[in-house]
Formats: structure tokens, C-alpha cells, sequence
């Protein structure tokens, strides 16, 4: 018997671009939100629910409604940086399950490489963050953040430079296939070890790209997703949580995901082992490694091992990752990737990621979002999605 | 290569703070401590963030800690060291190591406070190795 689900994914767009000089911030959440709704077989005129970050130009969902000209009776706002599009998945079921609204457009759009942001330095928040004087003068920046958890996992564990490395060897033998992808060279553990130190122990190769760009998702109640046909994916459980500091009790051996996974696995009635696919946000290749653990995908420890020799790569692993290539390889819109991962989920799940990737007999995939800094203050969000006949 | 002083951007201070900066000018290193659950907190703050108790107070720690984890910024001008140090007390707090050889470092390693200085002059709590020489 099919599972039940109280919203489905009826359209998903991920922008093609990776360098916009010539295109605005809102455009760009303009031109994902148009290419969803087509990709569902619906127009703005169906939207009456949208979400998007905090970060979102001018007031947010107030200025784009009114860029894109959305007649809306319910929006949502919920910042947890990167991880922000999958709670917004979560959010918008609750939304369409409470009645709140039918069709909710979820949109994400930045540009970092053609303003010349550095994805390196801390964000500022005003003089107003409490953490702000006891964190800034010390020069913390994203990549030593995640070194600092690398460092321990590595200290606690015994995980080396070389199992990371492999998370980004799968990114890349998947990106390879991909057109779109701004690295489309396969590497070798080799080259990851003997890329540039950038904070160590990670190399540049253990690093995210830095990308311009979007993505968006359309998500509707039942009845509509039964009108609109087979290439709908049902939402089947969701979970978000949030870690931070906790006083000065700083353990950087797990992420929220320890929360967030159970969560949704508990409301989708399944398991890890359930998964054919899983899209893990990759900000770097420690934040794979401790989300798969965290999620219960091996025990908390055996990452390095789970991770090596290819177990990530389709075809040859058993837990296909980031088919499109990841934010390892192919793209990171405004340095933010759940979007990315739940669009390539989709993707699995309607038999359309490239032939070369292409998991056989997808039915159930996991999507999974960490954002802000997993050395500090981070919110994780997992969604399980199925195809429309799982 | 010794891992140097470097100029650190100045803190915003506030009077939830104020008392742990002047502290720092003093050569003294502060955490603020609960009076209804008796645990310390860092970073500082008004309320107790375990149970929530306006009753907090600030005790001058050891200035001893160990390296709970740290990333070498090798691209860096100067090159640094962000460190999280767990402190005798109880807390781990963010700093940097300083007047040490980055290859050297390693977790559980000891250390004890020094301070650094602000653009403005405000001393900034560091970490050296004890038998540090300057
Ligand atoms: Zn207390």
C-alpha cells in the first residue's frame, strides 16, 4: 500500500548560472521561482504560501511577494543559514497541512562570486550578537570552524586526511557527468591530500566551491499533486534541530543531524538502511562524514571507513550521495546547500538525474541541510521524500 | 615559525560584559558562575543559560586549560592559530595560541592565559604553552 503524505514536491529548478554579473540578487529568485512552477505544471497565480531565508533581498518575503507580484495568506522566514530550505520543506507541510495555504514556492537566490564576497570571514550580525566579542577577535572564519571539528573527529576517532578525501573523489566522479558543474575533473584521494593546506587539516579539495546562483521548490497539498501526475515526490517526514556552544560545553564530534535524523525518519516510518539515495550538504568534506554518522548511516566513529573506497559513488557504493556533484563540485548559491540537495533528491526520484548516476528503482531518498558554522551555533534539517509510488 | 601577537579586532563591550574586559586589563581571566545550579558559562552572560537565574557572579579562573581542539590558518598574514581551550573550570572558550610553533601543537596539549591587545588598546585573553619564553 502507498505511504501517506500530507504534502508533495510538484516542481524543482536549480539555476544554471554559477557566475550572475548580469543579473540581480532578486531576478534570480524571480527566475527559480518561474522554472519550478513550470517544472510543476503551475503559474504564480497557484502560489498562495511562500518562504524563504533570512537573508533574502530587502524585507525579505515582504519585498520579494511584491517583486514577483505573489498573492500570499501565509509566508515564513525561518533562518538557520544553509539548512534553511529543508526546514522550509517542513515548514510549508505544516502550513498545508494545517490549511494555511495549497501551494507554497520555496526560492533561494545569491550571488558571492560576482560581488567578491570571501566565504571566509564570520558573518557580522551587528554589535548587538552576544557571542560577538568573545568569538571576532580570534579570526574565526568557516574553514577554520569546520578544521576545529575535523581536528577532534580526527583526535577522538583516529579519522584520517584520506577518508575525507574520499567524500570529495564521489562528489567529483558524479560532478564529471554533470554540464552545469562548475569542477567537473574526477580526483583522487591523492589530490585531495596534496591540495594547498587551507586550515588544517583541510585542504582546498576539502572545501565547497563558491557559486552564484538559486534553486527553488513548489510544494502542494495531496489533491493537487494527485492532479498534476506522476512526477510528484511525497514529503514523508521531516525534522529540524538546532546545536550551539551550550554554555562552553563544546563537543565538535556530531552535529544537530543527531536530532533532526530521528525526527524525520520517525515520522516517515523508515530507516536509514530504507534509503536508496542520500544528499548530505557537503560545506566540506567534514560535514558529510560526521552528518552520515549523526544520521545513523554507521555508528557515531566509523565514518572514515563508511566513506572510503568509494561507498559514496553510484554504482560502486552502497549509499549514492550528491549525484549532481554537490557543493564539493557543482553548486552552491549563495553559499547555502539544501536547496541544491533536496532539487537533486527530486531529481532521483523521478529517474531524472543523468543516466550515468541514475540510482536503479529509487524510490525512497534522504535530503539533509547543516547551516551556520558546526564548530559554533548550527541548525540540521533532514527531509525523507518517495516517489509516487513508494 | 613561533606563532606571533597579532592585532585582534576590539570588542563591543557592554555592561553585560564589562566586568570580563576590565578583568582582561587587569592580567585576569573571568567566567560567570550560577549561584542556583552552581555551573559555570561561557561566553558570559546576565542569566545563567542552564537554568535561566538572574543570580550569576564572576570568578577570576586559573588561567589554565588544555587544547580541546584547534586549525592553523597557513594562508593567513601572519599565520595564526584558532583554538578551542578547555579551561580547569569546567568551560571551553574560542582564543588563539600564541608564542608557540604551529607543528608542535596538538589536542590535549596544556596551556595558560596571556593577552594580546585590541586595535583599542583592550587586552584580549590568548593561550601559550606554559614554558612559553617571549
Ligand atoms: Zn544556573
Amino acid at each position: 500500500m502507498a505511504r501517506q503524505a500530507k504534502a508533495w514536491i510538484a516542481g524543482v529548478y536549480e539555476h544554471p548560472t554559477r557566475k550572475a554579473v548580469d543579473k540581480t540578487t532578486p531576478q534570480l529568485h524571480a527566475e527559480v521561482a518561474l522554472g519550478a512552477l513550470r517544472d510543476a505544471g503551475l503559474t504564480k497565480k497557484d502560489v498562495d504560501g511562500y518562504f524563504c531565508d533570512g537573508v533574502a533581498p530587502g524585507l525579505g518575503g515582504l519585498s520579494m511577494a511584491e517583486y514577483m507580484g505573489l498573492n500570499l495568506r501565509y509566508t515564513d522566514a525561518t533562518e538557520t543559514g544553509g539548512s534553511s530550505y529543508i526546514v522550509h520543506v517542513g515548514h510549508a507541510m505544516q502550513a498545508i497541512a494545517a490549511g494555511k495555504c495549497d501551494v507554497a514556492l520555496v526560492t533561494l537566490a545569491g550571488r558571492p562570486r560576482a560581488e567578491g564576497v570571501k566565504a571566509l570571514g564570520a558573518r557580522d550580525h551587528g554589535a548587538d550578537m552576544p557571542e560577538r566579542g568573545f568569538e571576532f577577535p580570534y579570526g574565526p572564519a568557516v574553514t577554520n570552524l569546520y578544521a576545529m571539528a575535523a581536528r577532534r573527529h580526527m583526535h577522538e576517532f583516529g579519522t584520517t586526511s584520506e577518508q575525507l578525501a574520499w567524500i570529495k573523489v564521489a562528489a567529483s566522479h558524479h560532478a564529471q557527468h554533470n554540464e552545469h558543474a562548475m569542477l567537473r575533473d574526477v580526483v583522487t584521494v591523492e589530490d585531495v591530500v596534496n591540495s594547498p593546506m587551507i586550515a588544517d587539516p583541510l585542504h582546498r579539495l576539502d572545501c565547497c566551491i563558491i557559486s552564484d546562483g538559486g534553486g527553488a521548490l513548489v510544494v502542494v497539498k495531496p489533491e493537487i499533486a494527485k492532479a498534476l501526475g506522476d512526477r510528484c515526490v511525497k514529503v514523508l517526514g521531516q525534522g529540524e534541530a538546532v546545536k550551539h556552544t551550550n554554555g562552553g560545553r563544546v563537543d565538535l564530534t556530531w552535529t544537530a543531524a543527531r536530532r533532526s535524523g530521528p525526527i524525520a525518519f520517525e515520522e516517515a516510518g523508515l530507516t536509514p538502511a530504507d534509503m536508496k539515495y542520500a544528499s548530505i550538504y557537503d560545506s566540506f568534506t567534514i560535514t558529510v562524514l560526521e552528518t552520515l554518522e549523526d544520521l545513523g548511516f554507521c555508528e557515531k566513529g566509523d565514518g572514515g571507513k563508511f566513506v572510503s573506497d568509494g561507498n559514496l559513488i553510484s554504482g560502486v557504493g552502497k549509499l549514492p550521495f550528491n549525484t549532481d556533484g554537490g557543493g564539493l563540485c557543482n553548486n552552491h548559491p549563495n553559499n547555502r546547500g539544501s536547496m541544491t540537495k533536496v532539487i537533486e533528491a527530486v531529481r532521483q526520484l523521478r529517474g531524472e538525474a543523468h543516466p550515468k548516476v541514475q540510482v536503479p528503482d529509487c524510490d525512497l531518498a534522504l535530503a539533509h541541510g547543516t547551516g551556520g558554522q558546526i564548530s559554533q551555533r548550527s541548525g540540521s534539517a533532514t527531509v525523507i521524500l518517495g516517489r509516487s509510488d513508494a | 615559525m613561533i606563532l606571533e601577537m597579532r592585532e585582534h579586532t576590539d570588542p563591543v563591550i557592554n555592561p553585560e560584559t564589562e566586568a570580563y574586559w576590565k578583568a582582561a586589563n587587569d592580567g585576569k581571566l573571568l567566567v560567570k558562575y550560577c549561584m542556583e545550579c552552581k555551573e559555570p558559562h561561557f561566553y558570559p552572560r546576565a542569566l545563567c543559560p542552564f537554568c535561566m537565574s538572574e543570580r550569576t557572579e564572576w570568578r577570576e579562573t586559573a588561567g589554565r586549560g588544555r587544547i580541546y581542539s584547534f586549525s592553523v590558518m597557513r594562508r593567513a598574514d601572519p599565520v595564526y592559530a584558532i583554538a578551542y581551550v578547555t579551561l580547569e573550570e569546567g568551560v571551553t572558550m574560542l582564543t588563539n595560541i600564541v608564542d608557540a610553533d604551529p607543528e608542535t601543537l596538538r589536542v590535549g596539549q596544556e596551556v595558560e592565559v596571556a593577552f594580546g591587545a585590541a586595535a583599542n588598546g583592550q587586552a584580549i585573553p590568548l593561550f601559550r604553552p606554559p614554558d612559553a619564553t617571549r
